[in-house]
């Protein structure tokens, strides 16, 4: 409890590689959730003891792929009402769920869990320069009020510079129906 | 019903399915139906249970949900019923009850997931349920099935004070998880509700309890965030079989502890 400023959280964590279980890197971070005003994304700082794994020809596959495509991509409901996700919409979901880690920090306060539910919709749109964009509809699930709450978010992926949210936009109630 | 004979033996209640997009819930009670089952004259504690008791399971416990979740929303959690002078639809089952009603993690706007309906019991589904167990008199435990969190909780939501059965249920909770984690290394949370998961009024294991029925449990099955409620179907037969020595216990400990 920091007076006047907020609440400070020291966290040790095991970052555990989503694609190989095996491969886990220790990570410590400090979290502060600010006093007063909730529309400030919470400060965080990390160190992690060891080093990820290098995605570079996974990456550049799938660059490659996106790139030689005639008609942009489109997609819905990833995964699906089972759980289950195409192979070759795999990369799109993993893209789509460091990005939405990005609208979770954001929007996070000491009251909120916010996980990513499911990509509602993902269109691909080709663009003149090199960077590949992705305009998605993801739905945010947040444990406490137990609501699903739509999100638009326009991202950006290149292997050299990694994932950038440049645009994202809450959307009015999932549940109104 | 799972029965040997009797009359209004000591009985259990299990549910799953309440929130319909919990779909790992409803497979997981057709599972658990089938083992019941398959298990009397098999395995001497389902025996010795059946021998004395009656097991009740409901699957499908909020129907119009579930259609819901198949036809139009696959993430729909509520009823279907219309809210008068409003266009949002639906209560959520799980804060309908007559216990701590209308407190906190519960709200009272009809557009809302945690909305608590009307009235205590509004809900057919609830309702249903709430006559059956009065009727019957005799039910000795509830475990009302519910997705995701990986937590076994008991009682309360609507309060943080511990109940009065706190320690037994503590210890109950600690030995159900273990065994549950003993069959593919799944680990699960446990304590009351509120120390838990959240503050919430009017849960089912609430009314449950203050209405006699000491042994009311709710279980957060798999998993914790990753998939969340679109849990891939490989994983029904994982987590119908980890969460099996679970109930069991429970139900063992139903069965061992008259009261």
């Amino acid at each position: 409890d920091i007076k006047d400023v907020g609440h400070k959280y020291y966290l040790e964590l095991e970052l555990e590689d989503v694609l190989d279980k095996d491969s886990t890197v220790n990570c410590t971070a400090e979290v502060l959730y600010h006093l007063g005003n909730k529309n400030i994304a919470p400060d965080v700082q990390f160190t992690l003891e060891g080093e990820l794994k290098s995605t570079e020809e996974a990456d550049h596959v799938f660059y490659t792929r996106i790139r030689s495509l005639e008609k942009e991509l489109v997609a819905e409901n990833i995964p699906d009402s089972h759980g289950h996700v195409p192979p070759e919409l795999e990369p799109l979901h993993l893209l789509a769920w460091v990005a939405s880690g990005y609208l979770v920090w954001q929007n996070s306060t000491e009251n909120t869990q916010l996980q990513l539910a499911q990509i509602k919709h993902v269109k691909q749109v080709k663009r003149s320069d090199e960077y590949l964009q992705f305009d998605y509809v993801v739905l945010l699930h947040e444990m406490v009020s137990q609501e699903i709450i739509p999100w638009e978010m326009t991202v950006l992926w290149h292997p050299r510079d990694g994932v950038q949210v440049t645009w994202n936009s809450r959307q009015p109630g999932h549940t109104s129906g | 019903q799972f029965s040997t004979g009797g009359s209004a033996r000591p009985a259990i209640w299990v549910d799953t399915g309440i929130h319909s997009r919990e779909w790992v819930t409803q497979a997981t009670g057709i599972w658990t139906a089938n083992k019941i089952a398959e298990e009397y004259g098999q395995d001497p504690s389902v025996t010795a249970i059946l021998d004395s008791m009656d097991i009740f399971l409901e699957i499908v416990t909020n129907p119009d949900g579930f259609a819901y979740t198949h036809s139009s929303n696959r993430l729909w959690r509520k009823t279907r019923s219309l809210n008068a002078g409003s266009r949002c639809v639906g209560v959520d089952p799980n804060r309908n009850w007559d216990a701590g009603f209308g407190g906190a993690g519960s709200s009272s706007d009809p557009c809302s997931d945690t909305y608590h309906g009307p009235f205590p019991h509004s809900e057919r589904e609830v309702k249903a349920i709430v006559d059956f167990i009065r009727g019957h008199g005799n039910v000795k435990s509830v475990i009302s099935i519910h997705s995701y969190s990986q937590m076994l909780l008991f009682p309360y939501g609507y309060t943080v004070a511990p109940s009065p059965d706190h320690q037994e249920m503590n210890e109950l909770a600690k030995k159900a998880v273990s065994d549950l984690a003993a069959v593919y290394g799944t680990k699960y949370t446990f304590g009351s509700i509120a120390d838990t998961i959240y503050m919430a009024g009017g849960t089912t294991v609430d009314w449950a309890y203050d209405h006699g029925v000491k042994y009311s449990f709710t279980l957060e099955l798999r998993d914790t965030g990753r998939h969340g409620f679109l849990l891939p179907s490989s994983q029904i037969l994982p987590t119908a079989t980890e969460t099996w020595p679970a109930l069991l216990d429970i139900m063992v400990h139903a069965l061992e502890h008259p009261y």
